[in-house]
C-alpha cells in the first residue's frame, strides 16, 4: 500500500529539502573553505580586499608563483615540530582507548550481570562524575602530581584521560551488555564454565560491536582533549591540540598564522576519515543511551 | 567491575578531596626581609627584598601553602561576599548594581556559562529537530550523506572546530566581512563588542551541539508508531498537529537524553572562549579554573580549586533534579 502516510503536499517536501540544503551548507562550508584557504597565503585567507582573493588565490600567486602552497604545512609540521605533537597524540589516543575498553568492558559487563542493588548507585555516580567539568578534576591532580614529580609525562596524562573516560565508557558497556541476553552466559555457566570463561567463551565473540563503538567515542574523548593535556604535559610531550593553542599566541605576531590553520586542517583530517569509515557505529553509539537507558 | 570501580574512585572521587584540601589553602607570600641601611649623614633607608630561598624551604615544607579555611571561597575572585554586600548597600539602582557586580571575575564567568547554557541547549535541541523532521521526508539516498556532514561539527575538537568558525567571523574573514559589508560599518568586529563576542560564541555552540539532537530525535522519529500516526491522520489531525500530538510525546524519553548530555556539555563551554580569543569580552567558570593554573609564574592552586568546587556546586545544583529522574526510571523501569 502506497499509503497516504508518505504522501505530502509538495510545498512542504520543497521546504524541507531546502532547510536541510541550508544546514548542509551551515555543516561542512566552514571546512570546506579552511581546507582550501589552508593552501593560500595569509594575505589571501585573511584578505582585507575580497574574501574572493581566497579562492582564486591572488596573493599567494605573487608571492609563490603558483595559486596553491603547502608553506603552511611545511611550517607547522617541519619548521615548528608538529610532527612531534602528532606522535604524541598518537601515543596517547591508543593507549587511553586500549585501557580504558580494557576497564570498561569489564566493569560495564560486571555491572550489567549485577544483582546487587548498589550498581544503580555505581551508575548514577558515573553519571555524576561525567557531568563534572574537566578541568575541575584537573585542578585536583595538578599539584599531588607535582609532589610525586610524574607532572609532565605521557603515561600521566593516559592515566588521567582514562580516568575522565571511564564513567562515559561504563555506561556505554554498561547498556551494550544489557543488551545480551543472559541467557547466553548463563547457559554456559550451566555448562560448567566458571565466570571468567562464561566471559571469554560466550561474550567475547559477540560483544565488538560495542567494543567498536565505545572504543571511537573512547578515541574521540583522548583526541579532542585539551583541558587535561593542555596542563598536564611539558611542552615536549605536547598533543596536537595544545600545541595548536599555543600557535595562537605565539605565532600571529610572527605572521604564520597559517601555520595553525595547515594544522588545524591537519587535525580535522583524521576525524574525517573517522566519521567516513565508522559513521554506522558513531551513530549507533549515540543513539544506544538514548534508546536504552 | 573492580579495576574500572578502583580506577573511578582514584581518580574521580579522590581528586574532589584534593581539591577540596587545597581550596582551604593558599599560596604562601613572598619571604620579605626589610633591612635598614644607614648612612652617616643621610638617615636610615628601609629596603626589602625577597627571600627566594626561604620562600622555596616554605613551599618544600608545606605545598599545599598556607592554611586559609574557606577563605579564598569568599575573597574578590570568587564568591565576593564583601564586595556584594558594599554593591548592594552603596549602589546607585539595581543597573548599577547588576553592572558591578558583573565586573566581580566570579560572576561575570558565571554570567556567560548561565547564559551559553540557556541559549545553546534549548536553540540547538529546537534546530536539531527541524533537521531530523525535514531529513525524514527526504528519500533514502541523501540520509547517510547528510547524517555525514553533521556528524563532523559535533565529533570536531571543540578548540579546533570553534578557530575554524572564528577565522571566519574573523573581520578579515569571509563571514565578519560580509557581516560588516551587511551592517555597512567597517569597524565592526567580534574581538571589540562583547555582546557581538557572546552571540557568535553562542553560534558557535548551536552549530556543534544541533548534530547531536539531531541523530537522537532521527533515530527517535524511526521509533514513532505508524499506526498511530495513521489513525490521527484518519481522525483529520493535521501536519503540525501530527507533530504536536503524536510525535513528540512518543520522543519525550529522549528529550530528558539530550536535555542532559547538553546541560553537562554546554555547563562545561571552554574551548571556544580560548579559539575566540575572547577571554576579554567572555569568560566562563571552566576557563576561570584554567587561567588560574596556566599562569606564567606561580600557579594558583588554591583559587582554581576553590573556583573548581563551586563550579561542581552549581553543576550539582543543575543536574541532580534531572539525575533523579534517571534514578528513577533506572531502579523502576528495568531489571
Amino acid at each position: 500500500m502506497a499509503d497516504a502516510y508518505n504522501r505530502r503536499p509538495a510545498i512542504v517536501s520543497f521546504v524541507a529539502m531546502a532547510f536541510v540544503l541550508f544546514w548542509l551548507i551551515i555543516a561542512a562550508f566552514p571546512f570546506a573553505w579552511t581546507v582550501w584557504g589552508s593552501f593560500k597565503v595569509q594575505a589571501d585567507f585573511f584578505s582585507r580586499d575580497s574574501w574572493w582573493n581566497a579562492i582564486v588565490g591572488t596573493s599567494t600567486n605573487r608571492v609563490t608563483g603558483s595559486t596553491f602552497t603547502s608553506a603552511g604545512y611545511y611550517g607547522a609540521w617541519v619548521t615548528t615540530g608538529f610532527w612531534r605533537a602528532a606522535v604524541n597524540t598518537a601515543i596517547i589516543t591508543v593507549a587511553v582507548t586500549v585501557i580504558s575498553l580494557t576497564l570498561g568492558t569489564l566493569g560495564g559487563y560486571a555491572l550489567a550481570r549485577s544483582t546487587h542493588r548498589y550498581r544503580f548507585g555505581i551508575l548514577i555516580a558515573a553519571l555524576f562524575f561525567r557531568a563534572m567539568p574537566d578541568i575541575t578534576l584537573v585542578s585536583g591532580y595538578l599539584l599531588p602530581f607535582f609532589q610525586l614529580n610524574i607532572w609532565g609525562y605521557l603515561p600521566t596524562a593516559v592515566i588521567v584521560l582514562v580516568a575522565l573516560n571511564q564513567p562515559f565508557t561504563l555506561w556505554m558497556m554498561y547498556s551494550f551488555f544489557q543488551g545480551i541476553p543472559r541467557d547466553l552466559d548463563e547457559s554456559a555457566l550451566v555448562d560448567g564454565c566458571t565466570r571468567f570463561q562464561a566471559f571469554r567463551l560466550a561474550i567475547i565473540p559477540v560483544m565488538w560491536p560495542g567494543v567498536i563503538t565505545t572504543g571511537l567515542f573512547s578515541f574521540l574523548l583522548a583526541y579532542n582533549d585539551f583541558s587535561v593535556s593542555g596542563l598536564i604535559l611539558t611542552e615536549q610531550n605536547q598533543t596536537m591540540v595544545p600545541k595548536i593553542a599555543s600557535y595562537l599566541g605565539k605565532i600571529q605576531s610572527d605572521g604564520n598564522i597559517m601555520f595553525a590553520v595547515a594544522a588545524v586542517v591537519s587535525v580535522t583530517i583524521p576525524i574525517f576519515l573517522l566519521v567516513m569509515f565508522f559513521q554506522r557505529y558513531l551513530v549507533s553509539g549515540l543513539t544506544a543511551g538514548a534508546v536504552k537507558g | 567491575m573492580g579495576p574500572s570501580l578502583i580506577a573511578m574512585f582514584l581518580f574521580m572521587a579522590l581528586p574532589i578531596v584534593s581539591i577540596f584540601v587545597q581550596s582551604l589553602h593558599i599560596e604562601h607570600p613572598q619571604v620579605v626581609i626589610v633591612s635598614e641601611t644607614c648612612q652617616p649623614f643621610g638617615g636610615c633607608v628601609e629596603t626589602t627584598s625577597v627571600d627566594a630561598a626561604a620562600g622555596a624551604k616554605l613551599r618544600a615544607e608545606a605545598p599545599l601553602g598556607q592554611f586559609n579555611g574557606f577563605g579564598t571561597y569568599g575573597d574578590r575572585n570568587h564568591l565576593a561576599f564583601a564586595e556584594i554586600g558594599i554593591i548592594l548597600t552603596e549602589s546607585a539602582g539595581l543597573g548599577d548594581a547588576v553592572s558591578r557586580i558583573y565586573n566581580l571575575p566570579l560572576y561575570r564567568a558565571l554570567a556567560f556559562t548561565v547564559a551559553y547554557t540557556a541559549v545553546v541547549t534549548p536553540l540547538a535541541m529546537i534546530l536539531g529537530f527541524l533537521i531530523a523532521l525535514a531529513v525524514n521526508t527526504l528519500p533514502q539516498l541523501f540520509k547517510g550523506t547528510v547524517i555525514f556532514f553533521s556528524l563532523v561539527p559535533m565529533l570536531i575538537t571543540p578548540l579546533v572546530g570553534a578557530l575554524i568558525l572564528y577565522w571566519m567571523l574573523n573581520a578579515e574573514g569571509i563571514l565578519g566581512a560580509a557581516i560588516q559589508g551587511l551592517f555597512n560599518d567597517p569597524n565592526l568586529s567580534t574581538r571589540t563588542s562583547a555582546p557581538l563576542t557572546w552571540v557568535t560564541l553562542m553560534t558557535y555552540g548551536v552549530w556543534t551541539n544541533a548534530p547531536f539532537s539531531f541523530i537522537v530525535f532521527y533515530a527517535g522519529l524511526q521509533a514513532v508508531p505508524r499506526e498511530t500516526l495513521e489513525a490521527a491522520m484518519i481522525d483529520g489531525a493535521s501536519r503540525i498537529e501530527r507533530i504536536r500530538f503524536v510525535v513528540l510525546p512518543s520522543i519525550k524519553p529522549l528529550v530528558l537524553f539530550v536535555l542532559l548530555v547538553q546541560l553537562m556539555d554546554n555547563f562545561r563551554v571552554f574551548e571556544p572562549i580560548i579559539s575566540f580569543n575572547a577571554a576579554s569580552n567572555a569568560s566562563s567558570l571552566s576557563f576561570l579554573v584554567y587561567s588560574s593554573l596556566n599562569t606564567q609564574t606561580t600557579q594558583l592552586f588554591g583559587s582554581a580549586a576553590a573556583t573548581s568546587m563551586i563550579t561542581i556546586g552549581f553543576i550539582t545544583v543543575l543536574i541532580v533534579p534531572v539525575l533523579l529522574r534517571v534514578a528513577r526510571d533506572l531502579s523502576g523501569g528495568k531489571t
